[in-house]
């Protein structure tokens, strides 16, 4: 009688929980099946109802965006991208290693100045960094989005690092030592290969950071074929005028890449955001 | 002799990342303040020393108190919603009610971070549109036409309409963010509030919340920082309009360097960004910290 009137309430309440997470579900699913359905239509049949469905589905919408000029700033964001992945993960190992292993004199000062870059906003930045990238003669090149690209992350991906590092034994490099191993041969045959699952993590966040950046490159890039997805897709709006449907379409290609890398590697992607939180 | 110069091409390991931070990220943000006492433009190396002119300038501005209004209200509507309500949703995902459909939720409350803050924006621009939208169709279907809006197009809406967007992008980031520090708490604690006798709410607030105390914290500094950051989001909508209503200081400094030509000014709204945000991070990094030990 009395578990019958306690499994009674837990089955209410779960229901309750249940009705009340799926109701958010909704908020975050609808606006994005409306966009999918939308890039699905012909532009009269968006202004006549917008919440209706489409009468037949035009996939022709997404070649069109992709051939439009999507394709070429899918292009040039992977390779922006693949540049400064390489950059900010050699930069903050050899640094994280080098801050962790080599016991140098002045090490924990420059742990303090590095991290404390974390605390700085790129817009703070702005102004000058626009100066300069323009005095070094890198305004308009990939360079001026990838070199601030890889510093603004050095520090966080170092501390990331850092955590990780600090807790391989120091037995391993000890035996490496004794039998005639170099510093970089530690660092690059045992470090490295143990840290992969770090490294991954590193990897995936940081990609989020760069593939979705906007401000630097919105400012430090003029031409085309330079452009990273973001700043594509404003560009793209401005093209297309009152083609609304391939601008659906376009939103909808852009954010895809980014979706299906966390659904891949979740694991990788929650451990890296999670020891290092910074947003936007 | 020798061992001393292996020491120092130990530096090695170092210089290459500390000099990236150092001329990329530490010269800039030092010069902007040097910048912020002068008047200068974009396209000229001259340099005119004005002193504090441009922070008066900057403080006796117009939309000086709308724009400080609009990041505060940005502020404290998402550590309601986000780091508030997001507690909670973690709290109720962690509770052992949810079951199997657990992932599930957690993904997609977490998908929209994944997407950039311009396809996000763009988005919006089309679900506040106010012909072809999604809200005022969704109001005409249920019989309410009475409460179309021109959302983005209302001055009084138009930041509202951005911070909503804003917590629909990141709630569940930083639930995530919280369901992470909650499996962190020891099971021995909660089992130990179960023998008490304590339900499901009694232990959210005497042990989950507790134990996971830094993580929250971290997540209201990382939430008023961005609060104080806030650009991309203005700019792909309402470029600061109608008017000057939806204007933040993040998108201030980009228009008056960009657009105006008026550099000096940007950087002393630049400094003031600084201030705001380094005097919070600081807080951040002593809790992150004072975690480790």
């Amino acid at each position: 009688m009395t578990t019958k009137h306690i499994n009674g309430r837990k089955v209410f309440l779960t229901v309750l929980i249940h009705l009340f997470l799926m109701s958010l579900v909704l908020i975050i699913l609808l606006p994005m099946c409306w966009l999918i359905m939308n890039s699905l239509k012909t532009n009269q049949e968006m202004f006549r109802d917008s919440i209706a469905l489409p009468a037949t589905p035009l996939f022709s919408n997404w070649v069109n965006a992709w051939n439009k000029g999507l394709y070429n700033y899918f292009l040039s964001s992977i390779i922006t991208s693949a540049m400064s992945l390489c950059g900010i993960l050699v930069f903050s190992s050899l640094l994280a290693y080098g801050l962790t292993r080599l016991n140098l004199p002045g090490s924990g000062l420059i742990f303090v100045i590095v991290l404390g870059g974390m605390a700085l906003s790129e817009q703070v930045a702005l102004v000058p960094l626009f100066k300069i990238i323009q005095a070094i003669g890198l305004y308009n090149t990939r360079w001026a989005v990838v070199l601030p690209y890889i510093s603004f992350r050095i520090p966080f991906t170092m501390f990331l690092l850092r955590s990780y590092f600090l807790g391989i034994p120091r037995e391993l490099e000890e035996a490496a030592i004794l039998d005639g191993a170099s510093r970089f041969q530690i660092f690059y045959k045992i470090i490295i290969p143990i840290s992969k699952p770090v490294l991954a993590s590193a990897a995936i966040v940081n990609l989020n950071f760069v593939w979705n950046e906007f401000l630097f490159a919105n400012i430090f890039l003029e031409n085309r074929k330079l452009m990273t997805i973001p700043l594509g897709l404003m560009t793209f709006q401005g093209d297309l005028k009152s083609d609304y449907v391939t601008m659906l379409a376009g939103i909808l290609i852009a954010s895809l890449p980014m979706i299906i890398m966390y659904l891949c590697m979740q694991k990788q992607f929650v451990r890296g955001l999670t020891s290092g939180a910074v947003k936007g | 002799m020798k061992k001393k110069k292996v020491k120092k091409s130990l530096y090695l390991y170092i210089v290459p990342g500390l000099f990236m931070v150092m001329a990329f990220v530490y010269v800039p943000i030092i010069t902007n303040i040097v910048y912020s006492f002068f008047r200068l433009s974009s396209y000229s190396s001259s340099m005119k020393f004005v002193a504090f002119n441009n922070y008066r300038r900057l403080f006796t501005n117009d939309t000086f108190p709308v724009m400080m209004r609009n990041n505060i209200y940005y502020c404290i509507i998402s550590l309601i919603v986000q780091v508030g309500f997001g507690t909670v949703i973690a709290l109720v995902l962690e509770s052992k009610l949810v079951g199997k459909l657990n992932s599930f939720y957690r993904n997609v409350y977490f998908i929209p971070s994944l997407i950039s803050l311009t396809a996000v924006g763009l988005m919006f621009n089309f679900i506040y549109n106010p012909t072809a939208g999604m809200l005022n169709g969704f109001l005409k279907t249920i019989g309410q036409p009475d409460l179309q809006q021109i959302w983005l197009g209302d001055k009084k809406l138009a930041i509202f309409c951005i911070i909503a967007m804003s917590q629909w992008q990141y709630t569940g980031y930083i639930a995530m963010l919280m369901i992470v520090a909650f499996q962190n708490v020891s099971m021995d604690y909660v089992e130990a509030a179960i023998i008490d006798g304590a339900g499901p709410i009694r232990r959210a607030i005497s042990v989950y919340i507790p134990l996971a105390k830094e993580q929250l914290l971290v997540c209201s500094v990382i939430t008023v920082i961005g609060a104080f950051k806030l650009f991309t989001e203005v700019y792909t909508t309402t470029s600061g309009g109608p008017g000057d209503a939806s204007q933040v200081l993040g998108l201030f400094l980009y228009q008056n360097a960009f657009l105006h030509d008026d550099m000096g000014m940007a950087a002393a709204t630049g400094v003031l960004i600084f201030v705001i945000t380094v005097t919070l991070s600081i807080i951040q990094l002593r809790i992150t910290r004072s975690g480790q030990d």
